[in-house]
């Protein structure tokens, strides 16, 4: 058995694929749940309910989607430079950190201004702290996957010092948490009572400004050209160095604003458990966009309402909740599968 | 078919037939090999001579037909089964382990790797026995990264006779030797033959091909098109069967050569790898006129090319364009001071697989032509590639497409689009017709006539000396990273050129310089 390549593959491969992809881990999925007791059907259908069946819980999806857009815009636009950024969990944290520092009386401003302040802020922690991995990459070549990935360590540890120490809550009762964001630093609620916070119709202008800098900009099409082919790039005079460092300010600012909206705008206070690995999620959601900005809210989405629903899932039938997580990482191997098999068929001989 | 008689052929390929889609890249293709004959398999890149290689090793199988060894049918698809049946290839690209000895290479897979020790001595004195009786000069005990690309060759060789090859099948072995390396390895050859093997060289050089073989088969467009016994044929014959239609080099006028347009003075560039850099090279590019770059691959040219295409700066020496010094050098620059530049490598280095045609057209000038204030003008790009795509008739389905689905001479007709849409001063061409088919090849030099007559002046760089003393007025040779001096077209034969390439011809010059 080998694979062949495929010069051309036709749009019905290319959109059948990733469908079936999904087909295939819905079906997984049954049977797991079935291993763990549950009648499949229930099983999906209550997934299901979970995710979307109150405004309550479709509301609880799209908030739990909106880091995810960011991450996954974030890595979307790292892979495809061929930057492998792996650091979006610290630099996620990044941003949360200069929002718990200047949102919580720090800066006494009036709410736009504040919020303005701090965005930028912690987007351009979030870049720094990938410019350092990009720059020993370019410089020295060092490998982005370990720097960025053990910065990742480090920077959690990092948090954890400023919450027991320089960020602690004088009022939190000994628990390493800053203290709460003052009530300009907050991100408003998009409609009054409804517990949907702004950060949401950020991601959604976000994944649509990188669309557009993607397909309309010289540095869209420098970015392309470096992951494409860097060698053919260079050679025909586009600057590869300063588009990588380019492409991980933008990279790391984006991974960023997850940390800004969830503290600024569901959290309202720092705390070390701020993200239950986003910045990782983020790569599969990345992934199952096929690193395509605006299909990254739509797989942010799909993967929200997996573990948002497996959670109510879990409370109504008793199947663990452990599924979503197989069924996430079910739905990467069967997506990378599909992406192989859009590019290669396989001979048998 | 043939005068030859084959009663009892040592390998018979029968009937065949290999499809790859709707392309058909070996029709019915039936020849014989007998004992102690040399047959030349003729054709053009792209004739269809790797894939029928490749089915007679088994990495692919054919669509229908037969292999026979010795009487012997070759199950098909089975790699080891021609070297079991005693059938040895020297690939153009050598698969040696450069981090290895001779010896070391040459028993790599020819002993069982479990056992508990490797028999060193008795393989060495088989090797050392085999050198001798073939003329093939190299030590069992020196590391392959050290030796030359001719010895890694004769290594190559020393592999199939030691795995006892009865027949030796040569794909292109002279691409990387000198005119002296090459009658060493003839000589060789007729040795083996002599001692009753039998030889399959694959070519397209005919003065080769007449020079060793006893009998031509010529291959086109996948089809075995004619069979002739060497002593009742002759180049021309041979040429005009193997592209179909009498080749006809581009009518040059005599050169106007003008100002220099580039000029390198004692220059010296940093070494690329194992390849050498420029060392003290003077090199003047005129206007108006082609200069040949000659010399076997990886002496030094990819320097020279990647100085000119701004990937490289000077070490030391004095590096001029149109009179003034360079100081800041990069692609952007080189293109900015109107050189064109036609890369080795196509596919990787000239163009992006996954882009479609349009993107790869404004590679090199979206930031100045195709933009405002960094957005993308992609109406001006798309209408600029479809008038490319007009001029230069490259054929492809519309701008739209990949370039990745291009044959490799209409990619090479959108990248001289590309380059000489402006107008260039200079034009750096570095294999520019490696793998085109014959129609390309003449499309490619008459551009680069017509640009040179159009005032340009062209660098021309080819292992093919029958390209480079077709079109250059002026030749360098490389060698070791060093320029010979400049000749004129027409005083030199290809034997003089052929001494300079070897790196003899520059002893007493240097010091001259």
């Amino acid at each position: 058995m080998r694979l062949e390549p495929i010069a051309n593959p036709s749009l019905a491969r290319r959109l059948t694929l990733p469908a079936l992809a999904i087909v295939a881990t819905i079906l997984i999925a049954s049977l797991l749940a079935m291993i763990a007791g549950g009648n499949p059907m229930a099983v999906l259908g209550q997934i299901l309910i979970g995710a979307f069946g109150s405004k309550f819980a479709l509301l609880e999806t799209l908030n739990r989607a909106t880091p995810l857009i960011f991450t996954g815009l974030a890595i979307a636009v790292a892979f495809r430079a061929k930057l492998w950024n792996i650091g979006a969990e610290a630099q996620l944290y990044a941003g949360a950190v200069v929002v718990a520092v200047l949102g919580t009386g720090a800066l006494q401003l009036p709410a736009p201004a504040l919020l303005t302040i701090m965005a930028l802020a912690a987007m351009m922690a979030g870049a720094f702290l990938l410019l350092v991995p990009a720059l020993l990459k370019t410089r020295l070549g060092v490998d982005e996957v370990v720097t960025t990935l053990l910065f990742n360590f480090i920077f959690l540890l990092f948090v954890s010092y400023l919450l027991e120490g320089p960020l602690k809550d004088p009022m939190g009762m000994g628990w390493p948490k800053s203290a709460r964001l003052i009530p300009e630093a907050r991100l408003p609620r998009i409609v009054d009572g409804l517990r949907l916070h702004w950060g949401f119709a950020i991601a959604l202008i976000a994944a649509i400004i990188v669309w557009v800098v993607d397909a309309k900009t010289t540095l869209g099409f420098e970015m392309r050209a470096v992951g494409q082919n860097a060698e053919a790039a260079r050679f025909a005079g586009i600057p590869v160095t300063k588009v990588i460092l380019k492409t991980a300010l933008l990279s790391g600012g984006l991974a960023a604003l997850a940390g800004f909206s969830e503290v600024a705008g569901l959290k309202g206070s720092l705390t070390l458990d701020l993200s239950p690995g986003f910045g990782y999620t983020g790569i599969v959601v990345a992934m199952l966009a096929l690193l395509h900005p605006l299909g990254v809210v739509v797989a942010a989405l799909f993967v929200a309402a997996i573990f948002v629903g497996a959670d109510s899932m879990s409370r109504a039938i008793g199947v663990p909740s452990y599924l979503a997580d197989i069924m996430l990482a079910t739905a990467l191997l069967c997506m990378v599968l599909a992406i192989l098999l859009t590019k290669f068929r396989v001979r048998r001989d | 078919m043939s005068g030859v008689e084959s009663a009892h052929p040592v390998l018979r390929l029968q009937n065949i037939t290999k499809r790859f889609g709707s392309v058909t890249a070996n029709e019915a293709v039936t020849f014989d090999l007998a004992k102690g004959e040399v047959i030349a398999l003729l054709g053009e890149n792209g004739a269809g001579k790797t894939t029928l290689m490749n089915i007679l090793f088994g990495q692919y199988t054919a669509d229908e037909g037969t292999v026979t060894v010795f009487g012997n049918l070759l199950p098909p698809g089975n790699p080891r089964a021609a070297l079991d049946a005693g059938v040895g290839m020297v690939h153009q690209h050598f698969t040696l382990a450069e981090n290895l000895t001779v010896w070391e290479n040459i028993v790599l897979g020819a002993q069982p790797l479990h056992a508990p020790r490797l028999r060193a001595g008795a393989a060495k004195a088989k090797i050392r026995a085999l050198s001798e009786e073939f003329q093939l000069k190299v030590d069992p005990d020196a590391k392959i990264g050290a030796l030359t690309v001719g010895e890694r060759q004769r290594v190559e060789i020393l592999k199939a006779l030691y795995r006892d090859a009865r027949i030796l099948i040569l794909d292109e072995p002279t691409a990387v030797l000198t005119p002296q390396e090459t009658d060493a390895l003839f000589a060789t050859l007729r040795t083996a033959i002599d001692l009753g093997l039998s030889i399959v060289f694959i070519s397209h050089k005919l003065h080769e091909v007449m020079a060793i073989s006893n009998r031509v088969l010529v291959l086109r467009h996948g089809k075995l098109v004619a069979e002739r016994a060497t002593l009742d044929t002759d180049r021309a014959e041979l040429s005009a069967l193997m592209v179909g239609a009498e080749t006809s080099a581009p009518d040059l006028a005599p050169a106007t050569p003008g100002a220099a347009l580039l000029t390198l003075c004692d220059l010296s560039t940093p070494s690329i790898g194992t390849a050498p850099g420029l060392r003290h090279a003077n090199l003047a590019l005129r206007a108006g006129q082609i200069t040949g770059l000659a010399g076997v691959s990886g002496n030094g040219q990819a320097a020279l090319s990647d100085l000119i295409s701004g990937l490289v700066t000077p070490q030391s020496g004095q590096f001029e364009i149109a009179g003034n010094t360079v100081t800041t050098w990069s692609p952007r620059n080189a293109i900015g001071q109107g050189i064109a530049r036609i890369p080795e490598d196509r596919h990787k280095t000239g163009t992006i697989a996954d882009f479609d045609l349009t993107e790869n057209t404004i590679l090199e000038t979206y930031a100045t032509q195709f933009s405002k204030r960094g957005w993308m003008n992609w109406r001006k790009a798309k209408a600029h590639a479809e008038s490319l795509i007009e001029t230069y008739d490259v054929r492809c389905s519309g701008p739209d497409a990949r370039i990745r689905l291009l044959s490799g001479g209409n990619m090479q007709k959108l990248i001289l689009g590309r380059v000489l849409e402006n107008a260039p001063r200079i034009i750096l061409a570095n294999q520019p017709v490696r793998g085109l088919d014959i129609g390309a090849v003449n499309y490619v030099h008459g551009r680069l006539a017509a640009a040179r007559d159009a005032g340009a002046a062209v660098l021309l760089i080819s292992e093919d000396l029958d390209e480079i003393m077709r079109l250059s007025d002026v030749i360098h040779v490389i060698s070791d990273g060093r320029l010979s001096p400049e000749f004129v077209r027409g005083t030199m034969q290809p034997e003089q050129l052929g001494v300079w390439m070897a790196g003899d011809g520059f002893e007493g010059h240097d010091h001259a310089a």
